[in-house]
């Protein structure tokens, strides 16, 4: 087992944030019993996934990879930063966007059908 | 031609999301039109995949660079011998599913919701062809979720509690297999740099033992599960199937074959085929919960009194036909196991259409009640009977060709207890189909004997389903012909 220095951990603090929030997405999906938590849950998941993507794609002292007017072709000492997982992550929040949007629809006509959200309550009426 | 033959790739991809935006636009005004947009759109599919499925087997794997950028910076649709076939596949079967439904959702939904019907029908069938054509990791991510959000909204689209329960479930699971799927190509794509798939395999295999690659690959592998349907995850299967309309099922059978062939691109494609059937036994753990899901969902389907849940139980074994094969990973498994994508395809779709027209005529679903069905609608019971038959694996059915070609590459293999496995399985399907058949032929009448057979429109397609399940049994040596150089393709040998 090969111990990291603290150093590393902690100039890494963002990819342990979204492994955090990772877990506390599993566990209010696996514990909650509301479907809208339930869903809350999912949608911290979701966000840890773009905090992770966005860490990978910063670059320390980076500038957004734009080429200035004047300036050719990688200009000299310029560092960029990795544009691609931002624009991953545009997609895929537009993809968490829809599925909300769509998981909160049908929460609503459960309950309307139902008259309760409890995740419990539901598998003993199905 | 030969320009709109090197465009054939996209061309099948974006005629159906087309005509998806076409639908409610005419829909707005004309009710009607959104069955006219529809089947001209996935007609011409069937024609162009057609052509497709002809280039590919002409000229070898087709690689399409979206907007002329070539691969580490664009977009790539590779189109090789397996995608080419799951496009004749998706468009033939969406297509037969598009004339059943027809008259079907009128029945079922209404005008009005007959539109969105059609509308997310045809963004799903663009799904499926994307995700079954792409090259690229990150759009095959984006192609899931196409697929995934508008099969939710179809399952969900009757509106009444059963169906909103069953989506809201499959959207729950759904949504957890898409992050972790997410989760894992960034995995990929931080250790490597690309998302293109032939530039991954590459740049893996210097640094192939590290955790994060691992973990990227574990990911995956259970993302693409869950929109497999693979045991145990398949649990969101009985719920969604029992409260859709019986045309999505149909659907639903292509979109766990796509989720197996995006496991078979990472596994075989990104991953390559020494490293994952001996460094670390992906393959191995795949046959063990492929096994798992044959036996264990036979006996539940067994208990099952409601037919659509039965199905649906059934649907999760036969994909562990389909993923046994993968994991046998010799060229006779593969063959098997991508023969029975095409086989359970038309098989399944033949038996939920039957189901589809007993429910429409009759209010039927529980098979104590299925009495006396045979003499109110025959032609209907008939097909079904057929397809049950493939089901089971009676020669010559195509049901018995893919169970045989996956037993005996198990043996060849020297892994002969995964044929015992399907030697037993075809016990318990015969439980559990026959008991359909026997109560439907020979079960006592309920109360009118009086003919009451489907329209025509849900009768052609279920028919033409049936005759392909034999015809398909019968002659074999055709999807054969493409599946050999796709298996060798997918194995490097």
């Amino acid at each position: 087992m090969i111990i990291p220095d603290p150093g590393f951990l902690l100039t890494h603090y963002n990819y342990w944030t979204s492994v955090l929030l990772v877990m506390i997405g599993l566990y209010a999906m696996l514990a909650k019993k509301n479907l809208i938590k339930k869903f809350i849950g999912l949608n911290i998941i979701d966000t840890a996934t773009f905090l992770f993507y966005i860490s990978m794609g910063d670059v320390e002292g980076g500038v957004s990879p734009i080429i200035a007017h004047g300036a050719g072709h990688g200009a000299e000492g310029v560092v960029y930063i990795n544009p691609l997982p931002s624009v991953l992550i545009l997609t895929a929040i537009v993809v968490a966007l829809a599925t909300t949007a769509l998981a909160l629809a049908l929460a609503i006509r459960v309950y309307e059908h139902y008259g309760t959200l409890d995740a419990d309550k539901l598998a003993e009426m199905l | 031609m030969t320009d709109l033959a090197s465009h054939l790739p996209v061309i099948v991809i974006l005629l159906p999301l087309l005509a998806a935006y076409l639908t409610p636009v005419f829909g707005y005004k004309w009710k009607g039109s959104c069955v006219p947009v529809a089947l001209a759109a996935l007609s011409l599919n069937v024609i162009f995949s057609y052509l497709l499925i002809l280039q590919v087997m002409e000229h070898g794997p087709i690689h399409y660079y979206m907007g002329g950028l070539p691969p580490p910076w664009g977009i790539e649709l590779v189109v090789d011998y397996l995608a080419a076939y799951l496009c004749v596949i998706i468009s033939f079967v969406t297509l037969m599913d598009a004339i059943f439904s027809k008259d079907f959702i009128l029945r079922t939904l209404g005008e009005r919701r007959r539109v969105y019907y059609y509308t997310l029908f045809l963004l799903l069938t663009g799904g499926l062809l994307g995700a079954s054509c792409t090259g690229d990791l990150f759009n095959l991510f984006v192609c899931f979720e196409v697929i995934a959000i508008s099969s939710y909204a179809l399952v969900g689209i009757a509106g009444d509690g059963k169906g909103v329960l069953g989506a809201y479930k499959y959207l729950f699971i759904g949504a957890i297999g898409s992050s972790l799927m997410l989760l894992g190509i960034g995995h990929l794509y931080i250790n490597t740099g690309t998302l293109n798939m032939a530039d991954m395999v590459v740049r893996l295999v210097p640094i192939y033992i590290s955790g994060a690659i691992l973990a990227g690959l574990s990911l995956c592998v259970v993302g693409f599960s869950i929109k497999g349907g693979l045991f145990p995850l398949h649990i969101w299967m009985p719920d969604a199937y029992a409260g859709a309309p019986a045309t999505v099922p149909v659907l639903s059978t292509l979109v766990i074959k796509v989720g197996a062939l995006a496991l078979i691109r990472l596994l075989f494609c990104v991953f390559r085929p020494p490293f994952i059937t001996e460094v670390i036994p992906v393959t191995t753990l795949l046959t063990w919960l492929a096994s798992a899901a044959i036996i264990i969902c036979s006996i539940i389907a067994i208990s099952q009194q409601d037919i659509r849940r039965m199905l649906a139980y059934s649907s999760a074994a036969n994909i562990g036909y389909v993923f046994l094969g993968i994991g046998i990973a010799t060229p006779l498994g593969l063959e098997g196991g991508m023969l029975h994508m095409l086989n359970h395809s038309f098989t399944k779709a033949c038996l939920f259409m039957a189901v589809g027209a007993i429910i429409s005529m009759t209010g039927i679903y529980n098979i104590r009640d299925f009495g006396g069905l045979s003499k109110r609608m025959p032609i209907t019971m008939g097909a079904f009977t057929l397809a049950a038959f493939s089901m089971v694996g009676i020669p010559p059915t195509c049901g018995f060709m893919s169970k045989f070609f996956i037993a005996h590459a198990a043996i060849m293999s020297g892994t002969w207890i995964f044929a015992v496995v399907l030697l037993v399985s075809s016990l318990l399907n015969a439980i559990y189909f026959l008991r359909v058949v026997n109560t439907a032929y020979f079960g006592h009448p309920c109360d009118e004997l009086k003919r009451n057979e489907a329209p025509l429109s849900m009768l052609v397609p279920m028919v033409i389903m049936a005759i392909g399940c034999v015809l398909l049994g019968v002659c074999v040596e055709v999807p054969l012909a493409v599946l050999r150089p796709a298996a060798q393709l997918l194995l490097g040998v």
